[in-house]
C-alpha cells in the first residue's frame, strides 16, 4: 500500500509488517470481519421475528398451530447445533432446488435421488452454472442467514414464549377488565411490557450469536476464520514477497481478542438498554432505579 | 452382510478395532447407527472426562472470584471472561496452533496435538470457566442465616466450607450445571470440525454424520440418527443430574425442593 513496498526484502521489521499487513489479500482478511457483522446485523433482527412467529405460535389455542410452535422450540434444544449447521445448508439447497425443478421442468420423469447423487435439470440448479461468482458467494450468505436465523428463532421463541408468560397475569384481566378484546390485549398490553422479562434471555442470546459467528467457516463461506487459516499457514518466497512461518497461531489469537472485544462491547450495551427498560417496570430492577432517582 | 456383522465390524470403529475401511457404497440403515453410534464414545469420554476435571477447578474458581483477596480474585475474573467471552471454535484452533508450535522446539508436547488430550483441555478449561460462573452466582446466593448459623456453631475455615458453603453451593447451582453439562456433551461435537485431526478416520458422531451425508449428498438420514443419540444422550444426562439433586435437597420438607428446571440449551 506504501510507496516503500515495492521491495520487501529490503525492508527494517516495522516498515515489514505495515507493507505485510496492509496487502491484497489482508484487506480480503479485514472484509470478512465485515462479513460476519452483516451476519450479526441481518440474523438478529430475523431470528427475533421467527422467535415472536414461534412464541405466538406457541401461546396460540388452536392446537396445530401449538403444536408447531413447541415442537420448533423443542427439537432444536438437545440436538447440537452445529449439526443443525450442516444439516440445513444441504437441506435448504436441495429444498430450493427440487421446488424449482418441479417448477421448470414439470415434463422431467427420471428420478432426482439416483443412488448417491441429487439431480435436477440445468434450469433448476441454484445458482445457474453460468452465473458470476458473486451470485454464487451471495447465496452462500443467503444460506446461511436462513440457517442461523432457524436455528436462533428457536432459542429466541423458548425466551420470548418466558417473557410472555411472565408479565404479571392481573395486567392482562385488568384489559379484559376495560372490554379489550383478545388482540388488543395482546399487542397494546402483552407485548410492551414482555420485553423487560425476555430480555436478560435474549441478551444471553445476543451473546451466544455472536460466539456462534466463527460457524460460518463450516458453511463454506470465508469468513476470517478461513482467512485466518489461509493467511496464518506457512509462506514460502516462491509463492509471495512476505515469506514466514506458521503464524496461524498468532492469526488466531487476534480473533481471540476480537471476539472478546465484542463481547465486552455488548455487555456495556446491553446493561445500559436493561437499564432503560427497567425504567417504570415493577420488578427488582426497576424497584432499585427507582430508589436511586429519589435517593 | 447382516446387522450383528456390522456392529461387530464397526461398533468400536471409531477407537480404531475392527474393520478398517468405511463403507464406500450401498450404505444401509444398519450401517449409519452403528457408526455413528461408535463415534457416540468419543463425545461420552471428552463430555465425562471435561466435567470430572472441569468441576474441581469451577469450584476453585468460584471461590477465586468471591475471594477479598486482590490476587486470587482478578486471576479468576480472567479466566472466567477468557473463556466465556470467546467462541469454543476458536479456543479449538487457537489450542491446536499453540500446541504445534510447542512440539517442535519440545517433542514432548506430541501427544496435545491429538485430539484425546489437546481438545480435553481445552474442553477442560472451557467447562470450567462456565461452571466456575454458575457456581460463583450460587455461592453469592446461598442464605446470610445458613453461615451465620456456622458461625454460631463455632465453624470457620475448612470444616464450614465442607459441611455448609460447598454443599449449599451445589444444591443451589445443581440445576444450571446440569444445562452446562447438557452442552458440554454438544460442543463436543466441535472437536473434529475445528483443527484437530480425526486419525485414521477415528472421529465423533457428528464426525461420521458428515461423512454419510458428504457421500450419499442426503442429509435426511444421517443427522436425524445424531438428533436422535444427541436426545438419548440428553435424556440420560437429565436422568443422572436429576438423582443427584435429590440426593442434594434430601433434607428439605417437600414443598421447598429446588424443582428442577431445565432451560434451553444454548450452542456457543
Amino acid at each position: 500500500m506504501f510507496s516503500y513496498c515495492s521491495d520487501p526484502d529490503t525492508l527494517d521489521t516495522f516498515r515489514w509488517f505495515s507493507c505485510y499487513l496492509t496487502n491484497g489479500v489482508h484487506w480480503s482478511f479485514y472484509a470478512s470481519f465485515l462479513k460476519v457483522l452483516a451476519l450479526l446485523a441481518v440474523t438478529a433482527p430475523v431470528a427475533l421475528s421467527f422467535g415472536f412467529a414461534g412464541a405466538m405460535s406457541a401461546r396460540s389455542h388452536f392446537p396445530p398451530f401449538s403444536w408447531l410452535g413447541k415442537t420448533y422450540i423443542a427439537i432444536v434444544r438437545g440436538v447440537p447445533d452445529i449439526a443443525f449447521f450442516l444439516f440445513f445448508v444441504i437441506a435448504l439447497d436441495q429444498g430450493f432446488e427440487w421446488i424449482r425443478h418441479k417448477v421448470l421442468c414439470p415434463d422431467w420423469t427420471d428420478p432426482i435421488r439416483q443412488g448417491n447423487d441429487f439431480l435436477v435439470c440445468q434450469a433448476a440448479k441454484l445458482p445457474l452454472g453460468t452465473s458470476p461468482e458473486w451470485v454464487h458467494e451471495t447465496y452462500g450468505f443467503f444460506l446461511a442467514v436462513i440457517t442461523f436465523s432457524i436455528v436462533f428463532g428457536a432459542f429466541a421463541a423458548n425466551v420470548l414464549f418466558g417473557g410472555m408468560r411472565a408479565v404479571p397475569h392481573a395486567q392482562l384481566e385488568t384489559a379484559e377488565a376495560y372490554g379489550m378484546s383478545r388482540r388488543q390485549t395482546f399487542w397494546k398490553i402483552l407485548v410492551p411490557q414482555m420485553w423487560v422479562y425476555a430480555l436478560p434471555g435474549l441478551s444471553n442470546l445476543w451473546m451466544v450469536l455472536i460466539k456462534a459467528t466463527p460457524l460460518l467457516f463450516l458453511l463454506g463461506i470465508e469468513d476470517i476464520v478461513y482467512w485466518a487459516r489461509e493467511l496464518g499457514g506457512t509462506k514460502t518466497s516462491k509463492f509471495t514477497q512476505y515469506p514466514h512461518g506458521d503464524w496461524r497461531m498468532w492469526y488466531f489469537l487476534a480473533l481471540l481478542i476480537f471476539y472478546l472485544g465484542m463481547t465486552r462491547v455488548s455487555e456495556l450495551g446491553l446493561e445500559k438498554l436493561m437499564r432503560r427498560l427497567s425504567h417504570g417496570q415493577a420488578t427488582s430492577g426497576g424497584e432499585l432505579l427507582r430508589k436511586e432517582t429519589t435517593a | 452382510m447382516s446387522c450383528v456383522q456390522t456392529i461387530q465390524d464397526y461398533g468400536l470403529r471409531s477407537l480404531g478395532l475392527g474393520e478398517r475401511l468405511l463403507p464406500k457404497t450401498d450404505f444401509t440403515l444398519c450401517e449409519h447407527f452403528t457408526l455413528i453410534g461408535s463415534g457416540m464414545i468419543w463425545n461420552i469420554y471428552f463430555g465425562i472426562m471435561a466435567m470430572v476435571t472441569g468441576f474441581f477447578l469451577a469450584t476453585a474458581l468460584a471461590m477465586g472470584k468471591a475471594s477479598s483477596n486482590k490476587w486470587l480474585r482478578k486471576p479468576s475474573e480472567w479466566f472466567i471472561f477468557l473463556f466465556r467471552g470467546s467462541p469454543l471454535f476458536i479456543q479449538f484452533f487457537f489450542a491446536y496452533f499453540f500446541f504445534l508450535s510447542l512440539k517442535k522446539p519440545y517433542p514432548m508436547f506430541d501427544s496435545f496435538t491429538s485430539a484425546w488430550l489437546g481438545a480435553l483441555i481445552v474442553l477442560f478449561l472451557n467447562t470450567a470457566a462456565y461452571s466456575g460462573e454458575i457456581f460463583y452466582g450460587a455461592l453469592r446466593s446461598i442464605p446470610k442465616g445458613d453461615i451465620e448459623a456456622a458461625d454460631a456453631y463455632g465453624m470457620s475455615g475448612w470444616s464450614r466450607f465442607q459441611r455448609i458453603i460447598w454443599p449449599t453451593m451445589l444444591r443451589l447451582a445443581w440445576p444450571a450445571y446440569t444445562n452446562e453439562a447438557i452442552f458440554v456433551f454438544q460442543s463436543t461435537t466441535l472437536v473434529f470440525f475445528s483443527a484437530f485431526p480425526a486419525w485414521q478416520q477415528r472421529g465423533d458422531a457428528l464426525y461420521y454424520a458428515s461423512y454419510f451425508a458428504d457421500k450419499t449428498f442426503n442429509p435426511f438420514v444421517p443427522y436425524p440418527i445424531l438428533a436422535f443419540y444427541f436426545i438419548l444422550l440428553t435424556l440420560v444426562i437429565v436422568w443422572g443430574f436429576g438423582m443427584v439433586n435429590k440426593h442434594l435437597n434430601r433434607h428439605l420438607p417437600a414443598e421447598r425442593k429446588a424443582k428442577m428446571r431445565f432451560r434451553l440449551n444454548l450452542a456457543r
